[in-house]
């Protein structure tokens, strides 16, 4: 349907969203099979081969981490202390199991741990928090990731401030491709369902919402420990991707870098989070000399986007250059001259 | 308006029910807000089918009534039975489940989200579909799907607004979000629906149009509509019974003919006339 051409009122249509995804979902298949293909013929650099990991983990954190931020609309800075719980929790299964279980068997099982650990911490942390917003909300996440960061380095278990090792190094590219397909595609849904409505209203409206019959504080809480599931799964792929898990890994500064890619690819956009945590995965690598900068260059990036999205007028060019606004420019385009045409 | 078929609604008591067991029963309600109080002895029934209206000057505390009833606010005194059920201690969602929608007098739709989708909130619990179709997608979920669209285009037909389905709901003009606040809450398919000021903002045809479905929306789903209005012609217009509010009190009840009569609404309204 060709929305934009009677429109007189200024009224915006809203994109077709599954769509949208499944070109997404397309594209990101189609790059990695192009990747896969260069690494495998031995044309990637054994620097990039490293990197292509890290990239599917980055994207299943940030496409997590937008649930909260883009789609409930809550500000957390905890998101790296969910990973680092996964992480542990997917390790030491391993690191049990690496006698007893193969390696088929093992990780998938390792990953389930991790993911089902981190939204049992979820759920412990979401009582308590789900009651702030805002700031407030904020802080407590942030300290939240902080506290359990200082615990995991003062046990015994988890290898202390030496670092945990022994961890099988399970991960390759075509497991953590095939678990951020199933990530995107679980979120995906989960986003364009009635739960996924739900939750987008509470953000618009939390008063209206509950005047709707949603429960809000159920639905704050499945966000939340959705979130910590996928934050989990994520962080297991990282620990069998290391000979050494640390915990010092895990700090705010890690929390922000997944913030500054959920803001940067936009709130709300599942492919803006994924093209914006592939190039800030790979930014610092390619710009090698830039690495020390990295925070600077986070914190500025994060200001601008932050003004920017405030600003109207910026709206109204984004909205301009929408692929909507161009395929409709582009039929006033053509109308114009079959009408040229005709006289 | 024609294929519109009415909800299974929780009043089918087809036949004007006034001496029927009332959807909303208010029994001294009230409540403070520290030194002040908002509301008083306030005492209010409902039939299933009638349309009631609430006014009184600014400040009255007609706004604060509609969040005592859909327990927003947890009255200082008093009880509220809806259905027949005591609704102390509830949290909001549940009262709309128990069947109380409402409308705000300061716009509050899902302004990011499109129309459609903001009337597939309201019908939220009665689509069925668990999170594990919600996360799957399978038949089963599809299904659900399709008839939360379907219904939800049927009840935005009430307004004529099947063609804005996909139009971002805060984008809409002024009337047109007022509208849709009200297909929202005739979604969640309450007993009884509370508007705030539903008409405010509207020029004199929108008004007249908005009364018009109004009647038509409590005939069709055979519902109570208790509203609030400054505009008096779409008051003594549509409304059965009316309760005047000032300071926190209820001056006056009656028919639409003994408020405008009553000399003590006069005053409210007017101040006193002889000075
Ligand atoms: N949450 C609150 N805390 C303190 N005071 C409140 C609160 N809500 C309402 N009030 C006070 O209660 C009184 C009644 O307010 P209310 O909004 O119910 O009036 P109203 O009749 O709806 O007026 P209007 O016609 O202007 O909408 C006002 O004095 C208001 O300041
Ligand atoms: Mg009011």
């Amino acid at each position: 349907m060709q929305n934009n051409q009677h429109n007189p009122f200024g009224i915006k249509m809203s994109k077709k969203p599954l769509t949208k995804n499944i070109v997404t979902l397309t594209a990101l298949v189609i790059a990695f099979a192009v990747m896969l293909v260069l690494s495998e013929a031995g044309i990637l650099s054994r620097h990039m081969r490293s990197m292509l990991v890290p990239v599917c983990i980055n994207i299943i954190l940030a496409v997590s981490l937008n649930l909260l931020v883009g789609f409930l609309g809550e500000l957390t800075l905890g998101h790296a202390g969910f990973m680092s719980v996964g992480a542990y929790a997917g390790c030491l299964f391993s690191i049990a199991m690496k006698e007893i279980l193969p390696m088929a068997i093992r990780f998938p099982l390792a990953m389930l741990v991790g993911g089902l650990v981190a939204a049992v911490f979820g759920v412990i942390i979401g009582i308590p928090v789900l009651r702030l917003h805002g700031d407030y909300l904020a802080i407590v996440t942030l300290a939240f990731g902080e506290i359990i960061r200082s615990v995991i380095i003062n046990l015994e278990f988890t290898g202390g401030a030496a670092g945990l090792k022994g961890t099988p190094q399970d991960s390759t590219f075509v497991i953590a491709f095939i678990v951020v397909m199933i990530t995107l595609i679980l979120i995906i849904n989960l986003v364009n369902s009635r739960h996924g409505r739900a939750i987008m209203a509470i953000r618009d409206n939390r008063i209206a919402a509950e005047a709707s019959g949603i429960n809000v504080t159920y639905f704050r809480m499945l966000a939340f420990v959705m979130a910590a599931f996928f934050a989990g799964v994520a962080g297991v792929l990282y620990g069998h991707n290391l000979s050494i898990l640390t915990a010092g890994t895990f700090d705010y500064n890690k929390s922000i870098e997944l913030l500054v890619i959920v803001v940067l690819g936009g709130m709300g956009s599942i492919r803006g989070s994924i093209v914006s945590a592939i190039i800030i995965t790979l930014l610092p690598e390619v710009l090698r000399d830039l690495a020390d900068y990295r925070m600077l260059i986070y914190a500025l990036v994060l200001i601008i986007m932050m003004l920017l999205n405030a600003s109207p007028r910026f709206a109204a060019v984004k909205a301009q250059f929408s692929p909507a606004a161009l395929k409709a420019a582009a039929a006033a385009k053509k109308a114009a001259k079959e009408g040229n045409a005709n006289e | 308006m024609s294929k519109l078929v009415p909800l299974p609604s929780k009043a089918l008591v087809p036949e004007r029910d006034a001496d029927k067991f009332p959807i909303l029963d208010v029994r001294h309600l009230g409540i403070d807000f520290g030194g002040l109080t908002a509301v008083d002895d306030f005492n209010f029934t409902m039939g299933r089918t009638e349309i009631g209206g609430l006014i009184g000057p600014n400040g009255a505390g007609k706004t604060t009534v509609f969040n005592l009833l859909t327990n927003v606010y947890r009255p200082t005194r008093g009880s509220i039975l809806l259905d027949g059920v005591d609704t102390l201690g509830m949290s909001t969602h549940q009262v709309n489940k128990l069947g109380i929608a409402r409308t705000f007098q300061n716009i509050r739709l899902f302004t990011n989200m499109s129309v459609l989708d903001n009337v597939k909130v309201g019908l939220h619990n009665s689509t069925k579909s668990n999170l594990f179709a919600s996360v799957t997608h399978g038949p089963a979920f599809h299904k659900a799907e399709r008839k939360a669209k379907e219904r939800a285009l049927e009840l935005l037909s009430v307004f004529h607004m099947e063609d804005l389905a996909d139009a971002q709901a805060g984008s809409l003009p002024y009337g047109a979000q007022r509208r849709l606040e009200i297909v929202r809450a005739l979604a969640t398919e309450p007993g009884i629906m509370l508007l705030d000021e539903p008409a405010a903002g509207m020029n004199p045809s929108e008004t007249a149009e908005l009364m018009e479905n109004i009647r038509k929306i409590r005939d069709t789903f055979q519902i109570a509509i208790m509203l609030i209005e400054h505009d008096m012609s779409l008051v003594m217009g549509i409304c059965e019974g009316i309760a005047v509010l000032n300071y926190g009190k209820i001056i006056a009840k009656g028919t639409p003919d003994e408020i405008k009569s009553n000399p003590a609404v006069i005053e409210a309204y007017l101040g006193k006339k002889e000075e």
